[in-house]
């Protein structure tokens, strides 16, 4: 009898009804990696298009969209039974997205096209076509939804799209390969990182959305070349207080003191990491780390590296949803 | 840390949506075309517009930019002869056109170069791979995009010591330009620790290249002539004028590797590239033009890129404007290399990364790991400050 009770008792822990899950797209791989992020177990791998990069979920949880950048379209897919549904147009080559907070319209880049597409994830349809600098990239949305900001990486620039009129209001000049723009949670600030520039500009956003630049972050690791420090993915705890940086190949991530902009750490991930992730409760940080083939677990609190998940083949982007 | 921040925060620009500076910017590339046999394999010929599809690229990339600033980009496209090679600059000259990105052979270049210097031109080289370019001939209106001998020679040098390939065998041509190459060679294996056990010299007799009948006599020939060589870990090749090293991997007598002008050949970069997000270069590139992109054209839509930082950044497109900028530490531009491309204030030359190619794929890039400098490990190839002779940027 006793040795049923505990097979019961391991079944509902492991079931996913009480855990979130990790989405993780693998680029070269063509799939999407599922980690349950109680366990940090892999639960599947699904098929996920061509080239999957970008990745995000519908705000509430149900529906998973991907950047499929060689089919030229965005793929969609059920996150409780990974069921693919009809996929949204993107126009060519999208890499990255966002989702407003409403669900409705969707903000695609296009890098072969120097476009923003705004698709209507309800219709399907195309509702604008944004042009913007060379090699379109980061994509980010004040909290108000009343900006989306892309960056485009030969241009170098962030530019201010007001999505009121899909027409661009501001640009702004960073450091080389911008790479990604992170809001803060209350919108005061922007974040957005140069590659190749190895920097991270911080803009001070005013109540009408225009930009200051007010300062930059900079990057050194003893023993580890400049070149190598190249900022990508940026995430920023909900209070504004830690912001991480990850650095592509200095295999890395940099905690930065939201307040006085110091970098305090660096926590050492795996190969090439790209893009990050919170868990919902913001208790876990996850790293995608393209060369290693799998993902870093940072405890955020304790500012620490826990533990690594092996994933598909190159993982580029990571969405979580709790369940 | 205060004084960098300020430093950055004057090169930063807030563009409003409204441009705020217009400037019209005009370059042209001039390229000199010569009388040359044809190439051994027929993927080597050259297209009709080479280097110009660079330049139509940059025109597009920086265009795009440019919308956003009020700047408008138009670059002119000469071929020419040696011999109308001047009357073609002056041409461009008289057109009012001071930005100008040249293909030639290192003489025309510097006597072109001179001659727009006169008249104020900045000019960019951006095939001439000669050392002395970049040395004792160096010109302070005179910025180079292409690789030096030196770079090339020292890119392979750094991969065979890695490998622990430090016994050579150089075969070099008998033309001037591949016996630059080889000095290029011995320079390299000086620099870094190879020892160069033996050399030969094959000669340019003017056979026969790619007919028929040229595959079975390179079988009969190349090996025999390799044949008896001092025990050697590579063969590095010195063949500028692309005569013979193309077959020399298939037909040695002892199998080795090959690099240098066949084999493993360094390059700026070639249509396979695909590292460092440079599929996009490639897409973009295919799509314009429809073909591959060859090393002239990344050379000319570099300069033009370096002319449109300048003019973004530093809201100049005057000759001396675009040069300053250029040389000045606040210049950066990010060129599908993995890291930033920067200018050498010593001699003008763009230090950048070399892209080691099989003819197929990136097999390695240089410089490679464990070659450590005080200031970048790019100055590891090339004429570094303390060995260049250079004084017209002092």
């Amino acid at each position: 009898m006793r040795p049923f009770v505990l097979a019961t008792a391991l079944v509902a822990f492991a079931s996913p009804v009480f855990a979130g899950k990790a989405f993780v797209s693998n680029e070269r791989g063509n799939t999407i990696t599922v980690v349950n992020t109680e366990t940090w177990e892999v639960e599947t791998e699904f098929f996920g298009g061509n080239r999957p990069r970008g990745i995000t979920v519908s705000p509430d949880g149900t529906k998973l969209y991907v950047c499929a950048s060689d089919d030229n379209i965005v793929r969609v897919f059920d996150t409780t039974t990974y069921e693919e549904l009809p996929s949204l147009p993107s126009g060519p080559d999208p890499e990255l997205f966002i989702i407003e907070p409403s669900g409705e319209r969707l903000y695609i880049a296009n890098e072969d096209d120097n476009l923003v597409t705004v698709t209507n994830t309800n219709t399907r349809q195309v509702l604008a076509e944004v042009p913007v600098g060379v090699e379109p990239e980061g994509m980010g949305m004040s909290p108000d939804a009343k900006w989306v900001v892309n960056t485009s990486e030969t241009t170098n620039m962030a530019h201010f799209i007001s999505t009121e009129d899909y027409s661009i209001k501001h640009n702004v000049l960073v450091d080389q390969r911008p790479r990604y723009a992170q809001y803060t949670a209350d919108g005061t600030r922007l974040y957005v990182s140069s590659e190749i520039g190895g920097t991270v500009t911080v803009m001070d956003i005013a109540e009408d959305g225009a930009p200051t630049v007010v300062g930059k972050l900079t990057f050194e690791v003893p023993g580890v070349l400049p070149e190598w420090l190249q900022p990508v993915g940026v995430k920023v705890t909900s209070d504004g207080s830690r912001v991480f940086v990850a650095l592509g190949p200095a295999n890395r991530v940099a905690v930065v003191d939201g307040e006085t902009l110091e970098v305090l750490d660096y926590i050492l991930v795996g190969q090439r990491v790209w893009q990050l992730d919170f868990t919902a409760d913001e208790k876990y940080l996850i790293s995608t780390n393209g060369n290693s083939n799998d993902i870093t677990v940072i405890d955020v609190e304790k500012e620490e590296a826990i533990k690594s998940v092996q994933v598909g083949q190159q993982p580029w982007g990571v969405v979580t949803i709790k369940d | 840390m205060k004084v960098a921040l300020t430093l950055l925060a004057s090169v930063l620009f807030f563009v409003g949506a409204s441009p705020a500076f217009a400037i019209d910017v005009r370059a042209a590339v001039l390229r000199v075309d010569y009388q040359t046999l044809l190439p051994l394999s027929r993927y080597d010929v050259r297209p009709d517009d080479l280097g110009f599809a660079g330049a139509a690229l940059a025109d597009q990339d920086n265009n795009t930019t440019g919308s956003f600033m009020g700047h408008n980009y138009e670059t002119v496209q000469v071929s020419t002869t040696p011999d109308d090679a001047d009357a073609a600059l002056d041409a461009i000259l008289a057109d009012g056109i001071r930005l100008i990105v040249v293909l030639a052979r290192a003489e025309d270049l510097l006597r072109l170069t001179d001659r727009a210097a006169e008249q104020g031109a900045l000019v960019f080289n951006a095939q001439a791979p000669d050392m002395a370019l970049r040395d004792t001939d160096c010109r302070a209106g005179l910025l180079h995009t292409s690789l030096s001998y030196g770079m090339k020679a020292d890119a392979v040098a750094q991969f065979a010591i890695w490998k622990k390939w430090t016994d050579w065998l150089l075969v070099h041509g008998s033309n001037p330009a591949d016996v630059a190459m080889a000095d290029a060679f011995r320079n390299a294996a000086n620099k870094f620790g190879a020892r160069i056990v033996e050399e030969r010299e094959f000669e340019d007799t003017g056979g026969s290249r790619r007919t028929d009948s040229g595959h079975v006599m390179v079988q009969k020939q190349l090996p025999v002539f390799m044949q008896g060589a001092k025990d050697h870990d590579a063969v590095i090749a010195a063949d500028a004028t692309n005569y013979f090293a193309g077959f020399l991997p298939y037909h040695l007598w002892t199998p080795r590797p090959v690099m240098g002008s066949g084999g493993l050949v360094p390059v700026n970069f070639h249509g396979a590239h695909e590292a460092y997000g440079a599929t996009q270069f490639q897409t973009r590139f295919d799509e314009l033009t429809r073909r591959y992109v060859r090393s002239e054209d990344f050379n000319v839509w570099l300069a033009l890129r370096v002319v449109g930082e300048a003019v973004t950044r530093a809201n100049t497109a005057d000759p001396m404007g675009v040069l300053d900028y250029a040389m000045s530490d606040a210049f950066e531009l990010a060129a599908f290399k993995g890291q930033k491309v920067t200018f050498r204030n010593w001699n003008g030359q763009i230090r950048q990364p070399v892209l080691l190619y099989d003819g197929m794929l990136t097999v390695s890039v240089s410089p490679q790991e464990g070659f450590l400098h005080q200031t970048s490990p790019l100055d590891t190839m090339g004429l570094d400050r303390p060995e260049s002779n250079c004084t017209a940027f002092n």
